[in-house]
């Protein structure tokens, strides 16, 4: 359709937002994210189903987490459309960038990039165990 | 000859009537005295709550005792819910060493439900086998733990049943069983429908077990709309028709207190005429100003005299 | 299975609040079937916690690492290489793991990071509810399968109260009355008869109340 949405929207495909879990949202964030959506199908209307159910219902628990941990459950949304929504997708596009640019930057990286790199680091690091 | 009053009364044939008193949220007698003195003459024996609602009270024993000692034959309430079955054999020894003789088993209100729902429950035994433990204490003299209990206490064992709680067929069988753990008399949940108690009275006849245990029915008079509605909404196992509500509604607003005084007469009239009703326990609950006249006006007084 | 549920955010917090870095235990028995403190969760806090401190500007470093189970020595022991290089150990697997891990390293603070609270079944994809609190004495054979010391607010032998309505609890409304179950269940098997037989009194002296409880198994032992 060759219309064109906001630069900052860096698109991760997955064949159904089913696929998304916590955590995924989660690292975006501590990756230094200021925003994240998830665009499923219309309900009802999923391939799979109920993925599109269950994508929203993370979403809901991300944002309850997100409040918990000071970072804002404003930063992440569902959208729900269907892959002939060009026009809705750019929207969607615009409009959750407005938000996230009106809510200002991921909070964590207030104390500087360096530290933002080194505790992504640490996070993962994973114990080597004698098993 | 029993040391319980309410017992000789309720041998003798006589349509018993007890009342309650609720003790104070202090350690002052007097309010328990105040409470009292409104009875004084109107009732066989006078139920003394133990922690109602779980809420912290003076205690049954001790209210009880402050009752005793103005001339009243006390029914000291006791719950399963605050006691173990070392402190409750303890309490009855007690009890009955000071003179209080009728003792009515409850499991109790949850905790939750009072000013202290942190606090830890107890229900090492329920209000059933309370009553087999009073009945072995008294008959068998021997303790839970199969020693000898040197001193039976003398009891007129007393329960309640609610015929207004789910579900509604075993209420009766409840009741029967109750009687033959040992219970002989059983206080009900105040009565509002009429029917449904009616329905519970037929239920227990067919069982035989009204001529097992007194029946006592239960009556509190609606002091306004507002308590009516409480008690609709916000207490388990109450049924409170909606035609009493309206019967409320029904009269100007100063005139509703004496509207329930009258729906309660008239109820204590009605339970009596019902075959096994062998008396009624008013709940005059923070109004027992108002029994005098309500057991004047049923035709119940004076209170007989019964040696 | 053991059910339990995260503490509170803020307790967590707190408890980690003087540490800088922290071994983060989960557990792959029960607490990753009710889904509290599995990988997956163990991997949600330590994001969260991350994220908190990050912003706080008092970075935390946090290991994640989930052990088959916490209440078998073998499994408590593969931590031995590692643990010395961490402040201190967050567990979120039940009470008992969280107590062993600290029995086995006990130069080594471990901080709850869940609350332990019934041991229960899955009444539906992430529903559990409680159904056993080990009196060590059962009678289930008595009640026809339901027991009257958990199912019960009260524990009553002879239930139920004069506050089951509905078939609800008095304490909860969204709690079944669980003398209603024993009735139905009566009903159901056409034995209304045996409501009529007073339970006897509870020997609670197999329960915690008799004392804190070990089972020996003397064949076993090496």
């Amino acid at each position: 359709m060759r219309l064109t949405y906001p630069t900052n929207v860096k698109i991760v495909k997955v064949p159904c937002t089913g696929r998304m879990d916590i955590i995924h949202m989660l690292k975006a964030f501590e990756n230094g994210a200021d925003g994240v959506y998830l665009a499923g199908c219309l309900e009802g209307e999923c391939h799979f189903l109920r993925g599109n159910l269950r994508a929203r219902k993370r979403v809901a628990q991300v944002q309850a987490l997100l409040n918990e941990c000071g970072i804002g459950g404003e930063r992440v949304a569902m959208y729900n459309l269907s892959s002939a929504q060009g026009q809705r997708f750019a929207e969607i596009a615009r409009e959750m960038t407005e938000k996230i640019r009106a809510l200002g930057p991921n909070p964590i990286k207030k104390h500087g990039a360096e530290r933002r790199a080194q505790s992504v680091k640490n996070g993962e690091q994973r114990a080597q165990c004698a098993e | 000859m029993s040391a319980s009053n309410l017992e000789r009364v309720l041998k003798s044939g006589s349509f018993a009537v007890t009342g309650e008193c609720g003790p104070p949220r202090g350690a002052d007698a007097e309010a328990i005295r105040k409470k009292g003195a409104h009875l004084k003459g109107y009732v066989d024996g006078v139920n003394v709550t133990d922690n109602q609602t779980s809420v912290v009270r003076m205690s049954s024993f001790a209210s009880s005792l402050v009752l005793k000692e103005m001339g009243f034959d006390p029914i000291m309430q006791m719950v399963c819910r605050d006691r173990n079955r070392i402190a409750i054999q303890s309490d009855v020894l007690g009890a009955a060493a000071l003179g209080i003789n009728n003792l009515l088993c409850l499991s109790g209100d949850h905790q939750k439900f009072g000013d202290h729902p942190t606090a830890k429950n107890v229900y090492d035994i329920d209000s059933m086998q309370l009553i087999q433990t009073l009945k072995r204490l008294r008959d068998e003299g021997k303790f839970l733990g199969g020693e000898e209990v040197k001193g039976r206490p003398d009891m007129f064992i007393g329960c309640a049943e609610n015929p207004f709680a789910d579900p509604f067929e075993i209420r009766a069988m409840r009741l029967a069983k109750k009687a033959a753990a040992g219970a002989q008399f059983v206080q009900t949940q105040c009565i509002f429908n009429l029917d449904k108690f009616e329905k519970w009275m037929e239920m227990v006849r067919d069982l035989g077990v009204h001529e097992k245990i007194y029946i006592l029915a239960g009556i509190t008079p609606c002091k306004s709309i507002g308590m009516a509605r409480y008690m609709k909404t916000s207490v388990p196992g109450m049924d409170v028709p909606d035609a009493l509500i309206d019967r409320l509604k029904g009269v100007s607003k100063e005139k509703v207190s004496e509207e329930g005084i009258k729906i309660a007469v008239e109820t204590i009239q009605r339970v009596r005429a019902i075959k096994g009703v062998a008396g009624v326990h008013l709940m005059a609950i923070e109004w027992e100003e108002r029994v005098p006249e309500m057991v004047r006006a049923a035709g119940l007084y004076p209170r007989p005299q019964v040696n | 299975m053991i059910v339990a549920n995260r503490k509170p955010f803020e307790e967590i917090v707190e408890m980690v609040k003087p540490y800088r870095k922290v071994l983060l235990l989960g557990c792959n028995e029960c607490v990753t079937v009710c889904a509290t403190g599995g990988s997956k969760e163990v991997a949600v806090l330590a994001s969260e916690l991350r994220l908190y401190r990050e912003k706080e500007g008092q970075p935390i470093e946090i290991t994640e690492h989930t052990l088959e189970r916490n209440c078998d020595p073998e499994y408590v022991e593969s931590l031995r290489p590692m643990v010395g290089n961490y402040e201190v150990v967050m567990s979120m697997a039940c009470g008992c793991g969280i107590q062993f891990v600290g029995e086995h390293y006990r130069d080594m603070r471990v901080l709850p990071a869940v609350n332990t609270t019934f041991d229960g079944v899955a009444e539906e994809q992430g529903v559990w509810a409680e159904r056993c609190l080990g009196c060590g004495n059962c009678i289930l054979d008595k009640t026809l399968g339901i027991c009257p010391v958990t199912r019960c607010a009260k524990s009553l032998f002879n239930g139920p109260c004069g506050g089951s309505t509905g078939g609800k609890c008095e304490v909860n409304k969204d709690t079944p009355c669980g003398w209603q179950l024993i009735v139905d269940r009566l009903k159901e098997m056409n034995l209304m008869e045996k409501y009529m037989e007073i339970q006897p009194l509870k020997d609670w002296s197999t329960s915690h109340g008799g004392g804190p409880r070990k089972r020996v198994r003397e064949d076993l032992k090496l």
